[in-house]
């Protein structure tokens, strides 16, 4: 195999980029012989869906796994360049209406995709991808106006804008009925006053599907979704927010003052914005599940063989049963959210209601991400709590999903809901 | 150019980052639950087959593979990232362990006749086997001329002028079209198929053949003994200063 190593050198320069050689290299050998995930799974995905995979997983090996270490230390990473790269792939639209450079696949191309963005090396570049294909552009590919799609979801969809979604406020990001940014109708325009936080991508997007009030009036039904060009007078980046992970992710806090934005810019019909933002948030939640299972899968593996190759107490570490076992219980986990994820996608794409199960995904991948990162960085002992391994950074990178898009408690609720056991809120007196 | 055919040879191998291993049994390596993708040297092949065909040097491009089943996958790659069709020459997966260059190379001779091509590209070697052989033997069957370790392509009055990595440096030949030609590292570096590609490929033409088709009899006429790991590398050793790396390389005999 003398070409074959001659080629891993010349082909894969990544190796010496990148500062984590030891665990890098781990991780590398993980993803090749990675489980055969999408080859045998209910029949859900096919040969295109492993070629997608496949190109996808090339321009992570070139474009992105050597620049992660410098972008985490950065606390930003170049989001036009990088989704450029993957618009050109055609990797930024594929279940978006072709008319407007998608390829409309059906979901389970998105779930393809969310997967394999797992070989990302960090959780920051897989969350600002999705921000963009599954949590601000559904909507407006669904209920937008022509006009909006060819202004806004054409170039998210080629890579030449970068998007975010605005529905979390300093008041309230678990009560989306509580957001409190308006924008008032005056002369064709809205006037929009108010302000966002823990805005993805807020500090590079060039617009912001936003939600806002747009009436007075019940807390469902006065909210519309907005298309607002982030480049518009009265809209302050205030800060980037210094976060224990996520690091490479670019997380701002926007206020807006007096913002004026034609009225044609709402997406779909005015006062349907909490409708179309449960909707929306469906797809956020089964990406985010998605994207969560191959770095699980890979965390275990490579623990697995860090733990091979220690020897403590005069053997392999891997051979004390509790780590062994504990791995075994781990993957077992994995594979059981693996197929969660999948029986919800197969219902999305056959039209059903997924809300309960997506609900589901996303409550057990925020538990069980914890769970991987806490037990594997545990059998990495010191070396675990260096930032020398990939395991400290998900283990804080992953510490996000059962809070974000939605918190662990709020996926319980919608459980709940589903099971008929919610309380009904107290009467007000 | 009109009417002008480039062939080009697929090889499907277990991919270039798999650590490869042994079968218990010594009889090869294990190839099953592994991942496989195109030859990285024909991934060059086809991508300097499409640029020619973009520059307008070529018309149309066809990707050929031997083996079992899967190399429709390899073959479904090439198409996406730019071939026009597709033959498998499809194999046993028994009989393709003990497939030779001069099969293959009697394969690609033959439909390059039959196809009229004009010039076929095939990988310098394969990441597997290393053989470093099939192109020299398909022109040789052909009797066309040859350019082995093409770093540069271009056309000129009609023939080809190929710039070639050899032990020396780059030498510069020129060859007449029909030719054979093989690929080197640096010709070039291959594209990604986009997924709209992907999506289109599905629907271009792809044929399956066997080698009884092309009159070529691929019974075995090698056996393979064993099959070994490669001597365990002893653990190195970290130095200090050149001065320690010097002092150490003497004490070994090796300066
Ligand atoms: C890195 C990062 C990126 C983000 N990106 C975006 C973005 O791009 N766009 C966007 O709009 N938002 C974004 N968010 C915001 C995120 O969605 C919110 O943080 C999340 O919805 C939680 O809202 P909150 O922080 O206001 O917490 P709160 O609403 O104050 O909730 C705090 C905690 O209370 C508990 N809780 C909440 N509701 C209940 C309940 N009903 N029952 C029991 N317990 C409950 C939960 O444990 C919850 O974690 C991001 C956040 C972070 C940290
Ligand atoms: C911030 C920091 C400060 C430190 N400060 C000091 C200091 O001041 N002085 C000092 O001497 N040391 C210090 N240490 C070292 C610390 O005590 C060791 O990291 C710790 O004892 C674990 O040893 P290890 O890292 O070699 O892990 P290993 O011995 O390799 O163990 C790795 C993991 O294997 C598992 N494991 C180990 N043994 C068994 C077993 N028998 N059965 C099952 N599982 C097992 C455990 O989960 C363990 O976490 C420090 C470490 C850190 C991270």
């Amino acid at each position: 195999m003398s070409t074959n190593m001659l080629l891993n050198k010349i082909v894969r320069p990544s190796r010496n980029f990148v500062k984590l050689g030891r665990q890098s290299k781990r991780l590398c050998s993980t993803h090749v012989e990675r489980k055969k995930s999408s080859d045998n799974s209910n029949g859900l995905f096919t040969e295109e869906h492993q070629q997608l995979r496949d190109t996808l997983k090339k321009i992570i090996d070139k474009e992105i796994n050597p620049y992660v270490d410098q972008w985490e230390q950065e606390g930003q990473f170049p989001a036009k360049k990088v989704f450029k790269t993957l618009g050109n792939a055609g990797l930024l639209g594929v279940t978006k209406p072709t008319e407007y450079g998608g390829l409309g696949l059906d979901y389970t191309y998105s779930v393809a995709l969310a997967e394999e963005l797992g070989n990302i090396n960090c959780g920051g570049v897989p969350m600002a991808i999705g921000v963009q294909t599954d949590m601000s552009t559904p909507a407006l590919a669904k209920f937008g106006s022509d006009k909006l799609k060819r202004e806004f979801l054409a170039p998210s969809i080629s890579g030449d804008f970068v998007s975010c979604i605005g529905v979390s406020e300093v008041g309230g990001g678990s009560d989306v009925a509580s957001v409190k940014t308006t924008a008032v109708k005056k002369d064709g325009d809205y006037i929009i006053n108010g302000g966002k936080m823990w805005i993805t991508n807020g500090a590079q997007a060039d617009w912001m599907c936003l939600l806002a009030n747009t009436s007075e009036g019940p807390a469902h039904r006065n909210k519309s979704l907005i298309c607002l060009p982030m480049n518009l007078p009265g809209i302050t980046v205030a800060k980037k927010i210094d976060k224990m992970g996520m690091r490479c992710s670019d997380t701002a806090q926007i206020y807006f003052e007096d913002v004026r934005v034609p009225q044609d810019h709402v997406i779909g019909e005015e006062g349907m914005g909490f409708t179309y933002q449960m909707l929306q948030f469906q797809e956020e939640r089964l990406y985010g599940a998605a994207a969560t299972v191959q770095p699980l899968d890979n965390l275990i593996t490579s623990t697995a063989d860090y733990c091979r190759q220690r020897k403590v107490f005069g053997s392999p570490l891997l051979n004390n049963q509790t780590i062994h076992f504990r791995l075994a219980e781990l993957s077992t986990e994995v594979e059981c959210l693996r197929s969660l994820i999948y029986r919800s996608v197969g219902d999305y794409v056959s039209g059903q209601d997924m809300t309960r199960l997506a609900s589901m995904c996303k409550l057990k991948a925020g538990r069980l991400a914890r769970e991987v990162t806490d037990s594997c960085l545990q059998f990495w002992g010191g070396m675990g709590f260096t930032n020398e391994v990939l395991v400290s950074r998900f283990y804080r990178d992953f510490r996000l999903l059962s809070i974000g898009g939605g918190a662990d408690e709020v996926m319980l609720s919608i459980i709940c809901k589903y099971m008929n056991t919610l309380p009904k809120p107290p009467k007000q007196k | 150019m009109s009417g002008f055919r480039i062939l080009v040879g697929c090889k499907r191998v277990i991919d270039y980052a798999v650590k490869v291993r042994v079968k218990p049994d010594k009889t090869g390596v294990v190839t099953e639950g592994v991942k496989h993708s195109m030859n990285p040297f024909d991934e060059i092949a086809v991508e300097e087959a499409v640029r020619m065909k973009e520059k307008k040097l070529a018309s149309e491009i066809i990707a050929v593979s031997c083996g079992p089943q899967q190399c429709q996958e390899t073959l479904r790659t090439a198409l996406a990232m730019g071939v026009d069709r597709a033959i498998h020459v499809i194999t046993e997966p028994k009989e393709y362990e003990s497939m030779q260059p001069i099969h293959v190379s009697k394969i690609l001779s033959k439909i390059a006749t039959e196809e009229k091509a004009d010039l076929v590209i095939v990988g310098k070697q394969a990441i597997d086997d290393d053989c470093n052989q099939t192109g020299q033997m398909t022109a040789s069957l052909l009797d066309w001329p040859q350019a082995t370790f093409a770093s540069k392509i271009e056309k000129s009055n009609g023939d080809l002028s190929v710039m070639r990595e050899i032990d020396g440096g780059l030498e510069t030949i020129k060859v007449k079209v029909p030719a054979v030609l093989t690929s080197d590292l640096r010709l070039n570096e291959p594209r990604y198929a986009t997924l709209p590609n992907i999506m289109k490929a599905k629907k271009k033409p792809l044929v399956t053949k066997k080698p009884s088709d092309y009159g070529v009899d691929i019974t075995p006429r090698q056996e393979i003994v064993s099959v070994e790991d490669p001597p365990v590398r002893q653990a190195g050793q970290k130095v200090e200063s050149v001065e320690e790396l010097v002092t150490k390389l003497k004490e070994a005999g090796l300066v």
